[in-house]
């Protein structure tokens, strides 16, 4: 049995819920598997702490939230620090490289460093899309879902005119991390 | 064989005579509902549906009227209609009741009724009290009267009804006594005819709970109490002191279209796009 | 008209989340009318509606507060459409007067509750089950409704075209008691092609003249006409006889009506209830649960498996009328009953008069900041109970 559970943190308006919701889709929709996506958030729409669930898995789903992720992707801080604590001690850790500042953490985790919103604006052209630059530099990394399958959930779910955006988004996430990955190597 | 009075033709007869203390407005009220329709040309109230809520007005059409009638809660007539008439747009929907249901506990469902343009004739019998319960003052009290709830004298001020729903946006909007029996008339037939939100305040005799507390003892006293206050609109621009009279006539008369044109409209745009 | 009636039944598979899915299943069961005013966490389904039903032909109105929404559903009701609402606990507890008239007034109509954490404003984005009580006795007087229990979107669309179902089977109103996670959870869901999907509508009048309100002995379900349809209908939430005239003062008029909808739905229980069960033949320990907290208890079920114990578990899709028949069941083959709730005892009292002195049931309570009960809470219980 595979099960892969994924948080996805930051700050309402930044669009974590809505990132959750198109790597899910993405999951069950184009990649046949069992998904659960469950998201919390404050009584306002925006500025409260944000939290997107995945649960991806080969067979079915029942207890819905995740409980230890094998995935984290935090958009702030304050997420980061509150989160950490679920992460497996050898899961994967992604980051948006300006809104956390501080990490300290086990040395068995695998971490990724996104400049995520630099990356939106400098070369998408729009900040809003950070959220899918740093989902896309975590389908790179992880696998969990195939390029394609992302892009397909997204032209589903944006309308036009954001989604050329929103796929130029993909592209640059994507590219983001095979700079790295080739740095490294 | 004596001429039957026309409006038998629109009553459950084996319901007669109503529950309607002496001296009662409900009558007139009726009478003049029924003498509108028959003036239209209709010859059964099959083409309408009625709705009411709770209290002696609410009676008018449920068990009376020969027709359709969907006696409601308390204050809600106007909600429930509203749903009727989206669900049978062709039939002319009415809601007859009191004032203590309709702008007492039911105030937000007319004011917001009125600002939809929701396509209702809302017919509001106010006997300035809840007379069904005993006589406690009501949204229509007048100030300083001595009600069951009011021992030491109304401390409140009460709604101008008409004025009230026509700045909330009904198409139409009239007032009339029992004693206007003809303009009464004149006015539910201009109403039946026109689409979105129509309302008609008529200011009626409560001579058992109410008129006993001011002195009228009877429905003649109360009546004559009216017709002694009524100013026309064309004539009240001048009136200072508000409170003292009643100001009667037919206060808005537009026609904006009704929410059931415009949410028709919007279903037929869709479905063409869809198609 | 073929490309219209497929948007009726959007066959196929879909990720949607539950409110999604509730609201796609009243188009499918023919619901052409809705009204309600927003509310967290039950405002999708608001929002799908009124971009749906246009599409559909249906109605959308977008009423001045909760207690209007109920109003113009049972008016459209009463105008032939299928109509339904949607809210949470506050705008529940604004619908109940009139969720007493339907029944009084024996009009289908159904009404979903996505459940949050009360009581009053609480914690309004967060879940709980709190509603158990409310959905069963929200409204005074003696009258019986029914109340179903999705967990899972796929079960928020099959649901709802449940609750039409029996909504227009019985003239009673139908209540969906989901909640914050169900609603706002998303997953896969299946819808089938319209021929698979079962639709029930109420039954006509043969004649005008035909009682609409009675004659049809101590439990059945009279006809119901359209009101516009020439029968010259008497429509009363007052008690009234089999033609509708209110009859105010006389006990039997009131005893034979009272009785008879309150019996419609106790004496057809049996076809109305809905369970799901596991192991409830072998068991070492049962539990009945309900909802979101449902799925945790699948899971605590593999997990006690692991261990060696066989738990029989009763998951309730119909909570009102109280599947007894099966709980008691279970009671006689278990020493112990758990009944975890996102509430602080709700259900688990109706358990423990059903079951008497069969089994001894013991509550998992947990609320707050809509924490699910989690599956090894739910172990972690039987454990002690069982002494393992």
């Amino acid at each position: 049995m595979s099960r892969t559970e994924i948080l996805i943190v930051g700050i309402g308006g930044m669009g974590v819920v809505l990132a959750g919701r198109i790597l899910a889709r993405a999951a069950a929709i184009y990649e046949e598997k069992e998904v659960v996506q469950t998201q919390s958030y404050g009584a306002e729409a925006r500025g409260t702490a944000a939290r997107s669930e995945i649960i991806i898995s080969s067979e079915k789903i029942n207890y819905p939230r995740v409980r230890k992720c094998d995935i984290l992707v935090a958009m702030s801080q304050e997420g980061l620090e509150k989160y950490l604590p679920y992460l497996k001690e050898d899961g994967v850790l992604i980051y948006e490289k300006h809104l956390v500042k501080k990490v300290s953490v086990s040395e068995k985790l695998r971490i990724l460093s996104v400049p995520a919103i630099e990356i939106a604006e400098k070369k998408v052209g729009s900040r809003l899309v950070a959220n899918i630059v740093i989902i896309s530099a975590t389908v790179g990394f992880t696998k969990i879902i195939s390029e394609k399958s992302l892009k397909m959930a997204i032209v589903d779910i944006i309308p036009e005119p954001m989604r050329k955006i929103n796929l130029k988004a993909v592209e640059e996430g994507i590219k983001f991390l095979r700079e790295i990955l080739n740095q490294n190597s | 064989m004596a001429n039957k009075h026309f409006a038998l033709k629109f009553l459950r007869e084996e319901t007669l005579p109503t529950a309607f203390c002496p001296g009662c407005g409900n009558g007139i009220v009726m009478n003049c509902f029924l003498k509108a329709v028959e003036e239209l040309g209709f010859h059964d109230l099959s083409g309408f549906a009625f709705v009411s809520g709770i209290g002696c007005a609410a009676w008018c059409v449920s068990p009376y009227f020969k027709a359709d009638s969907l006696h409601t809660t308390h204050g809600r007539p106007i909600a429930f209609a509203s749903g009727l008439k989206l669900a049978r747009p062709e039939l002319n929907v009415v809601v007859i009741s009191g004032d203590g249901d309709i702008a007492g506990i039911g105030g937000n469902h007319l004011i917001h009724a009125a600002r939809r343009n929701m396509d209702l004739l809302v017919i509001c019998i106010n006997n300035f009290n809840y007379g069904m319960t005993g006589g406690q003052v009501g949204p229509t009290t007048l100030h300083g009267v001595i009600t069951t709830t009011t021992p030491y004298g109304n401390p409140e001020y009460p709604f101008d009804l008409a004025r009230l729903v026509e700045s909330a946006g009904a198409n139409f909007v009239a007032r009339w006594t029992t004693v206007h029996v003809r303009q009464l008339i004149n006015s539910i037939k201009k109403a039946l005819k026109k689409e979105g939100f129509r309302f008609i305040e008529v200011v009626s005799q409560c001579p058992t709970s109410f008129g006993r507390r001011i002195g009228k003892r009877t429905g003649r006293d109360l009546m004559k109490w009216f017709k002694e206050r009524s100013i026309h609109i064309s004539k009240a621009r001048d009136v200072q002191e508000v409170e003292d009279v009643i100001i009667v006539g037919e206060f808005v008369d537009r026609d904006r279209p009704g929410f059931v044109r415009k949410i028709h409209e919007i279903i037929f745009k869709v479905r063409e796009e869809n198609v | 008209m073929s490309e219209r009636k497929n948007k009726e039944v959007l066959s196929g598979v879909h990720f949607w989340q539950g409110d999604t899915a509730c609201a796609e299943g009243a188009i499918a069961a023919g619901c052409r009318f809705f009204a309600g005013y927003p509310i967290t966490p039950a405002s999708e389904i608001a929002e799908h509606m009124a971009k749906r039903l246009p599409e559909v032909g249906g109605i959308y109105v977008q009423m001045e507060d909760e207690i209007a929404s109920i109003s113009a559903v049972i008016g459209a009701s009463w105008g032939g459409l299928k109509s339904m609402t949607a809210t949470s606990g506050p705008g529940f507890s604004l619908m109940q007067e009139n969720i007493g008239y339907a029944c009084m007034t024996e009009t289908p109509c159904v009404i979903v509750d996505v459940q949050r954490a009360g009581p009053s404003t609480g914690q309004a984005t967060k879940a709980a089950q709190g509603d158990i009580m409310q959905a069963r006795w929200g409204t005074h007087g003696d009258h019986e409704v029914i109340v179903l229990s999705p967990n899972s979107p796929q079960e928020m669309f099959d649901l709802t075209v449940k609750a039409f179902n029996l909504s227009e089977i019985y003239r009673v109103p139908v209540i969906i008691l989901s909640d914050e996670i169900v609603g706002h959870m998303w997953e896969k869901v299946r819808v089938p092609s319209p021929e698979e999907i079962e639709v029930y509508n109420r039954r006509k009048p043969s004649h005008i003249g035909e009682p609409i309100f009675g004659g049809v002995g101590e439990v059945g379900v009279p006809p119901m006409p359209r009101i516009g349809d020439g029968f010259n209908l008497l429509i009363t939430g007052s008690t009234h006889n089999e033609y509708g005239y209110r009859k105010t003062v006389d006990p039997e008029v009131h005893r034979r009506l009272v009785t008879r909808i309150v019996n419609k739905i106790r004496e057809n229980a049996d076809k109305i209830i809905d369970v799901e069960t596991q192991n409830i033949e072998d068991a070492d320990i049962g539990v009945i649960s309900y909802g979101c907290t449902s799925r945790s208890v699948y899971d605590a079920v593999i997990l006690a498996e692991k261990e060696g114990i066989t738990v029989g578990h009763v998951r309730l899709r119909t909570i009102w009328p109280f599947p007894e028949k099966v709980v008691k069941e279970v009671a006689e083959r278990v020493d112990f009953i758990l009944v975890p709730e996102m509430n602080l005892g709700q259900l688990v009292y109706e358990v423990e008069r059903v079951v008497g002195c069969e089994a001894r049931v013991k509550a998992i309570s947990k609320i707050g900041g809509g924490e699910m009960i989690t599956p090894e809470e739910i172990l972690s219980e039987m454990r002690k109970l069982l002494g393992r």
